[in-house]
């Protein structure tokens, strides 16, 4: 039991599927019934029409992570499901931060605030601001510590979206899956026999 | 609407027709080759049901006394015939009725298309009158389910929902139609099957370098073992496995589903598996070098310890479905694939081989269990009568032909120990859910499924009391079927564990029944109660001969333990055989 806690990290899962109500409910429960938690998910169309995207992140071992895919991938709505960890995808969060704009104005150096979190201003209002940032969990969190002296007012993080480092993306899998239509027998040479009814000039 | 009936049942109508979406949805049923459906009509469905009036010499419609009696039949029925089994419920109560049923046949890879109505969309949401969530509710126990809200969706998810069931691994599919969808008039631009869902995939490809090297690790082998399950069946893959078996002069051994694949009698069949199978089978499971396992799960039954299971074999597993592939036991070479097809790729590159010594030695085993099980079992010394006498007394009568649907307990690892079966789909049992309560209803549709077969219905004198309201469906449609209650006056099996594992502390399975005979007699059944050995070689014959259903309760020991057993949480070799 230890060593499989010790085995436990976390898992990027990256799932295509037709875009088909229910279906989430269906991913989730795989999940539920094993008493695993989801710890971030993400769920979006992808570049190619009519097909979703999910980023699922977990933390378990790599057994569980490779059976729980192939329950995932035996739904029928699913193309494909892939699992990486973290040093084999680029991964960020997206987070949004409001501040009364009077504080902020009277009482911090916006513009060094901006550049060492890299963060931008999204909206700029006589109320309030809304700065972003991206990137990974701690630099996120960083701006948190810092505007909450100020009176942070609201914050949102988004889930984790993340692209896989070692891939070709899955428009060349999907003609795999896409149903290659025979086409018309080529009859060959059908002409030839009516000779100048067809090749007259 | 004579006319229009004509003209709707033609395969794909060019022209556009006008129909309602319960009158597609019938249409859809016949041409995907229907001919039975169970149900039972309500509210939310009445309007399938007033359709249905029109097609009742295409369809035949048998009314069960519970919605869970209909989906157990629809799953006999799927058992038997090997095509799909068709049930119709109402929304709320009747849909929740089938849950224990849908969760039977996805465990137990049972083809079925559950159609159940729902509440005008417009009240979706609104806790409306016999409103619940069956999509929410189902989705753990179905291969797919879909909520249509439109007529127009009808036929091609209809279409979808019977390519799915059979396709692949099949299991259970549930379609839930709101009752405006059933009522609404839409054009009907005829029905086309569906043979391609983009995103799904029932076959995986066959990888010719893993027949390769499961061929050389079987000829290598010098203690080679074959397991295999249900799968075998699911892909009429019965001729190919027996050329497999007889070309490799492996031993083989079967789970409880896969029983019947090849007869009973078969020189090269050792037994059944599992938590109460047979003695060499479990043993030898410890001591092989390579175990082929086909279409099978590795249930926690059969393989108890996984720990110590196998643990000094290689493992070859064929199998359907990829997601089964190292989910309990790590193969060494896995063989992804429908056996129908893999199994003569297989064949083709084993070596034609006797394991003479090998097989002996399940021979042995067997003789060992015989001396200390199955010989007091089949021929017991005293007085009372033991559930295995019966069973080789009817084994005398059906002389294997039969098929034999068995419910949940004691009687049930009895009946498939000792029942002996010349035919494939001969046995239909609750495998992987145990579901007590099964038996009548399955038995009710196995008849439906198979009828120039006898159908014999095992049950225990629990079990049967959790669905025998399904007598009337016998009564009214005058299926035959052949019941035989095996009565300990117990729950045999709780009381049996009790026994073994909780120092005979018999908590609440003392269970009184009614007079059988009589409550058969209620439905008009014919029965008959014996409680002498004497009585039991012309009761069964008289049960046979009858012409019609009958019900025979046979009063047998009280506390008798089905023997050999692999307790819970023991490994297959240390199976006991007392």
């Amino acid at each position: 039991m230890s060593n499989q806690e010790t085995d436990k990290q976390e898992f990027n899962i990256t799932v295509y599927t037709e875009n088909q109500i229910g279906l989430l409910n269906r991913i989730a429960i795989i999940f539920t019934r094993r008493k695993i938690n989801i710890d971030s998910l993400n769920t979006s169309p992808s570049e190619i029409e009519s097909i979703h995207r999910f980023n699922i992140v977990i933390t378990e071992s790599e057994d569980v992570v490779r059976k729980l895919c192939r329950q995932i991938e035996k739904q029928v709505e699913v193309l494909k499901v892939y699992y990486h960890t973290n040093e084999d995808v680029i991964w960020q969060e997206m987070a949004l931060y409001k501040v009364s704009t009077d504080v902020i104005a009277e009482k911090v150096s916006v513009e060094r605030l901006l550049r060492e979190n890299g963060a931008r201003v999204v909206t700029l209002r006589k109320d309030y601001t809304v700065f972003e940032t991206t990137g990974h969990r701690e630099e996120t969190d960083n701006l948190i510590s810092i505007l909450q002296p100020y009176g942070l007012i609201e914050f949102v993080r988004s889930a984790r979206v993340a692209i896989i480092k070692d891939s070709e993306g899955f428009n060349s899998k999907l003609r795999d899956f896409e149903r290659l239509e025979p086409g018309e027998d080529v009859i060959e040479n059908e002409y030839l026999n009516k000779g100048e009814k067809v090749f007259s000039m | 609407m004579e006319v229009a009936q004509e003209t709707l049942t033609a395969p794909a109508a060019k022209e556009a027709v006008e129909l309602s979406g319960s009158q597609a949805l019938l249409d859809a049923l016949i041409i995907e080759g229907v001919d039975t459906i169970f149900g039972y009509p309500g509210g939310a469905i009445m309007p399938i049901y007033d359709a249905l009036y029109d097609y009742k010499e295409k369809l035949n419609h048998i009314l069960v006394r519970h919605e869970q009696g209909g989906i157990h039949a629809g799953q006999g029925y799927a058992r038997t015939s090997g095509k799909v089994g068709v049930v119709f419920a109402t929304s709320g109560p009747g849909a929740t009725n089938l849950v224990t049923g849908l969760a039977d046949a996805q465990i137990d890879s049972t083809p079925l298309v559950c159609i159940t109505g729902q509440v005008f969309a417009h009240l979706l949401g609104t806790d409306a009158f016999q409103e619940t969530d069956v999509i929410n509710i189902t989705t753990p126990v179905t291969k797919w389910n879909y909520q249509v809200t439109d007529a127009n969706e009808i036929p091609e998810v209809i279409a979808k929902a019977f390519y799915i069931a059979k396709s692949g691994r099949p299991g259970p599919v549930l379609i839930d139609i709101t009752k405006n969808a059933q009522i609404q008039k839409f054009d009907y631009k005829g029905y086309t099957k569906c043979d391609h869902i983009r995103s799904y995939r029932p076959k995986p490809i066959v990888r010719p370098q893993y027949i390769k090297e499961a061929a050389e690790l079987i000829n290598s082998a010098k203690k080679p073992f074959i397991i295999w399950g249900q799968g075998v069946i699911l892909g009429s893959a019965e001729q190919e496995f027996k050329t497999f078996v007889e070309k490799s002069g492996i031993p083989a051994a079967w789970t409880i589903l896969g029983a019947g694949a090849i007869p009973t009698d078969h020189p090269q069949n050792v037994g059944m598996l599992g938590m109460h199978g047979n003695y060499g089978p479990n043993v030898l499971t410890n001591e092989c070098d390579v175990l082929i396992a086909i279409g099978m799960r590795f249930d926690d039954r059969v393989t108890g310890r996984l720990d110590k299971y196998a643990k000094q074999a290689k493992v070859i597993h064929l199998d359907i479905d990829p997601a089964e592939i190292d989910k309990n036991v790590k193969s060494t070479v896995p063989v992804w694939g429908d056996c129908k097809e893999t199994l003569p790729l297989l064949t083709a590159l084993v070596e034609q081989k006797e394991h003479t010594d090998w097989l002996k030695l399940f021979n042995e085993y067997t003789q060992k269990e015989y001396d200390a099980v199955i010989h007091e079992e089949l021929n017991p010394s005293t007085a009372e009568m033991t559930m295995g006498e019966v069973i080789k007394q009817l084994n005398q009568l059906t002389k294997g032909d039969a098929v034999i649907v068995t419910d949940v307990g004691q009687h049930q690892m009895v009946a498939c120990r000792y029942a002996n079966l010349n035919k494939s789909r001969s046995n239909v049992t609750s495998g992987g859910l145990g579901t007590m309560g099964f038996a009548l209803p399955a038995a009710i549709g196995a008849k439906f499924g198979a009828q120039q077969r006898d159908v014999i219905a095992i049950i225990g004198d629990g079990g049967f009391q959790m669905t025998l309201q399904e007598l009337g469906t016998i009564m009214q449609t005058g299926v035959e079927v052949k019941i035989i209650i095996l009565n300990n006056r117990f729950l045999g099996m709780v009381r049996q564990w009790q026994e073994l594992f909780n120092e005979r502390r018999y908590s609440f399975v003392d269970i009184q029944s009614p007079d059988f005979v009589a409550v058969a007699a209620a439905y008009g059944i014919k029965g008959k109660m014996i409680d002498d050995r004497k009585d039991l070689q012309a009761a069964l014959k008289e049960m046979m001969e009858h012409k019609g259903s009958f019900l025979l309760e046979v009063m047998v020991t009280k506390e008798n333990n089905v023997f050999p057993m692999v307790p819970q949480g023991c490994s297959v070799s240390e199976i006991r055989l007392k």
